[in-house]
């Protein structure tokens, strides 16, 4: 093998595995203008985004988190949602009329439950591979041993290839070096409360701890608006690292409307 | 002092309690050399010969024994019957050809079985009945079709099977042959004995052929490959499939149908059947897919196919065809993609099984429990039910993830006694309760659960943004002032 091809092949690899040439209709927008923003556009479809969650206590909202996002991505094809049991039973069942809610039908939902780690990775990694998907979620537990960079690799590679969106769910994990194109933390935000103060829309806060496209290291806190299937921005841009407990704005004060145009 | 004797140098006997008397129910040769005789009391037996190897009679053995040899015999033919205790009815029907003539096949049934140590009686008859009275009672080995009427006559009454009294009687009346049974008019033992009896002896001169009950389903289309030299390889063995598959996929496509089920059998030399089934959510025929299929089914054995001295036969059948009009690819994009979504899905199923890979059909029921029924991908119900648009500008009202059984939590603080906690310990951890909506009642079904409390269900969020699914089972009362609490599920 020449120099030149090896060179090449590198930079077929580093395009397949960064996405950077992708195309903007390859992208998907979050809705949110300023999460967008810092994406150059919005989330690149054909790759691995990996999503972990603050605290034990947040992983709801992680996994809540990736199911909009391939709820952003899919329009309205089918997703394959690939779960080790053992999230099942620390975090609780997937509860279809809770996902409906989100704005996932269950009717274009297909939940492979799957006994360990290995087989998450063979039924995601199988599941990226058929390109009519929307999107492809997984929740591994923990830090499974088969689940190493070359798997990871593998896993960006089958999405890159078909186009299918692959969100990994980390429950119970701590960030590692992986082949994922960008990478998440999530921390669940009081809400924006109701009338009589009821709970309302699903907010977090959100930390973009890595984009190998782009600039990293961001915070913002969104609301999901499931009527439009959007992320509304509810405050500026904060520093990192808040704690939990911050004040949410008033409902009147944040930008809804902005948000709603962008959609 | 005697001799210590091997049991297996003794005349065998087995034998059941019968009316509180253990009976012979079965002699070996050499006991029947020495005049035992089925019927004998055991008393009677050791009466007359004191060293006897006495087994008891093991019914379920038998049984599975039986099923195994009929589980061989498969392959001969794929219409296989048990005729218990101790018998076997094949439908050879087409078959023979494929052993070079019905005596050829005979002769290879009964080697096969005799090499084992079995002692075998068999018989091949245009009808079922003929062909077993034959094997138990008669000496013909194979009846030229037409003469079944001949070939049975001089078979004993007992090989029309009647009850005991019956038998009895015709044996009375001087009859002893089916042949002088047969030459006197029907009508009086018509009526002496019902119509069963003419019945027995029409289908047993080949008249009439019962409707046969195969042991397993007849395929609607299988076909096959007989090796002389037997194959071990796995690859050999895919390939075999392959093959097998576009045959069979040839078929379906002249007869415009497709298969949703299909089985290879694989047929050791020694005689274990291993079979690997597959399905899919529709009908297909479509070899590459179809191997793929059995590839991951192959791949997904906890034990994988142990093919001891090698596979000598290897069938796919498939039990139904469903009808497939010719794929018209490219037409309509739309139902390709979904074809590749169904054939993922009978990938995935083939691989973790069926209730691993699942939808969510909706149940309309106030009941949370049961409001989403999981059904296997490759289900397709006939369903009139959609999951309802959830209302506008409402938050999820429902959470995401529930726990069942729901988990027991400890309220460290209310503020009213009918309201929502102010605090809770879960998962020793507690929640400060800073939003709260609820309650919303949902009485139990009860004609399914009948003392299950009415259930009070609240939204809560607390101060940290984590949202919760919490019930109260029951009202405050005075008998039950401190009702308990669950967290049912958690909202993202």
């Amino acid at each position: 093998m020449t120099k030149q091809d090896l060179e090449t092949l590198r930079r077929e690899v580093s395009r397949l595995e960064r996405g950077s040439s992708a195309a903007p209709s390859d992208r998907f927008s979050t809705g949110s203008a300023q999460m967008d923003a810092a994406l150059q556009g919005g989330l690149n479809r054909g790759a691995l985004h990996e999503i972990f969650a603050a605290q034990t206590a947040d992983e709801p909202s992680a996994a809540g988190f990736g199911v909009m996002l391939a709820i952003r991505a899919s329009a309205k094809r089918p997703v394959v949602w690939v779960r080790q049991d053992f999230v099942g039973v620390e975090m609780g069942e997937i509860y279809a009329p809770g996902i409906n809610e989100l704005g996932l039908s269950p009717d274009r939902l297909i939940l492979v439950r799957a006994r360990d780690g290995p087989a998450v990775l063979r039924a995601g990694e199988e599941a990226a591979r058929c390109p009519p998907l929307g999107a492809v979620i997984i929740e591994p537990w923990g830090a499974p041993k088969v689940l190493d960079l070359v798997a990871s690799r593998r896993l960006a590679l089958a999405a890159a290839r078909s186009n299918v969106p692959l969100f990994m769910v980390r429950a119970g994990a701590q960030p590692e070096p992986s082949a994922a194109l960008t990478r998440w933390r999530i921390r669940a935000a009081p809400s924006t409360p109701l009338e009589a103060d009821a709970p309302g829309h699903p907010a977090f806060n959100v930390e973009l701890l890595r984009d190998r496209a782009g600039a990293a290291g961001r915070n913002w806190i969104v609301e999901w608006d499931r009527d439009s299937r959007v992320f509304k921005d509810r405050i500026r841009e904060v520093v990192p690292s808040l704690s939990g407990g911050m004040v949410p704005v008033p409902a009147g004060e944040s930008p809804d409307e902005g948000a709603r145009r962008a959609i | 002092m005697r001799a210590r004797v091997e049991p297996s140098e003794l005349p065998l006997v087995i034998t059941e309690k019968v009316k509180g008397a253990q009976r012979l129910m079965a002699v070996g040769p050499e006991a029947k050399q020495l005049g035992l005789a089925v019927g004998m009391t055991l008393a009677d037996s050791r009466a007359r010969i004191p060293d006897l190897w006495v087994e008891e009679m093991d019914t379920r053995a038998d049984a599975n024994l039986l099923d195994r040899i009929a589980e061989d015999s498969d392959r001969f033919s794929p219409v296989v019957m048990i005729d218990a205790p101790d018998g076997l009815l094949l439908d050879i029907t087409g078959c023979e050809h494929i052993f070079g003539g019905e005596a050829n096949l005979r002769r290879i049934f009964s080697i096969r079985l005799r090499r084992v140590g079995f002692h075998v009686r068999t018989v091949i008859a245009s009808g079922a009945d003929t062909a077993r009275a034959l094997a138990r009672f008669g000496r013909i080995a194979i009846v030229p079709p037409g003469e079944e009427t001949k070939a049975v006559r001089a078979l004993p009454i007992a090989a029309l099977g009647l009850p005991d009294a019956d038998r009895l009687a015709i044996a009375r009346a001087g009859l002893k042959t089916i042949g002088m049974l047969a030459d006197r008019p029907s009508l009086p033992f018509a009526a002496r004995f019902g119509e069963a009896m003419m019945l027995r002896l029409r289908r047993l001169q080949g008249f009439a052929h019962p409707p046969l009950e195969a042991r397993r389903e007849i395929p609607m289309l299988w076909v096959e490959r007989r090796f002389p030299e037997p194959i071990g390889r796995v690859e050999d063995v895919e390939n075999v499939l392959f093959e097998l598959g576009q045959e069979a996929c040839t078929q379906l496509g002249e007869r415009r149908e497709g298969g949703r089920v299909f089985e290879a059998s694989l047929f050791r030399a020694d005689g274990a059947v291993r079979r690997l089934v597959i399905e899919t959510g529709r009908p297909m025929r479509d070899a590459a897919t179809l191997l793929r299929l059995f590839r991951e089914r192959l791949d997904a054995l906890a034990d994988p196919i142990d093919p001891g001295f090698g596979f000598d036969l290897i069938r796919l059948s498939i039990p139904h065809t469903d009808a497939l009009d010719a794929l018209q690819p490219g037409l309509d994009g739309h139902a390709v993609e979904v074809d590749e979504v169904a054939d993922l899905a009978d990938r995935l199923t083939v691989r973790f099984g069926e209730n691993r890979v699942l939808r969510f059909l909706p149940v309309n029921t106030r009941n949370p429990d049961r409001a989403a029924r999981p059904v296997p991908a490759s289900f397709n119900p006939l369903t009139s039910d959609v999951w309802p648009a959830p209302e506008d500008e409402e938050p999820p009202l429902r959470p995401s993830q529930v726990f069942d059984p729901p988990q027991l939590i400890r309220i460290t603080m209310v503020e009213v006694p009918d309201g929502p906690p102010r605090k809770f310990l879960w998962r020793r951890r507690e929640h400060i309760v800073s939003r709260a909506e609820g309650p919303e009642r949902i009485a139990p079904e009860w004609w399914l659960k009948p003392h299950d409390p009415t259930r009070d269900y609240y939204r809560i969020e607390d101060a940290e943004g984590s949202r919760f699914w919490l019930f109260r089972a029951g009202p405050y009362t005075q008998a039950t002032p401190q009702p308990d609490w669950f967290v049912h599920g958690v909202f993202t």
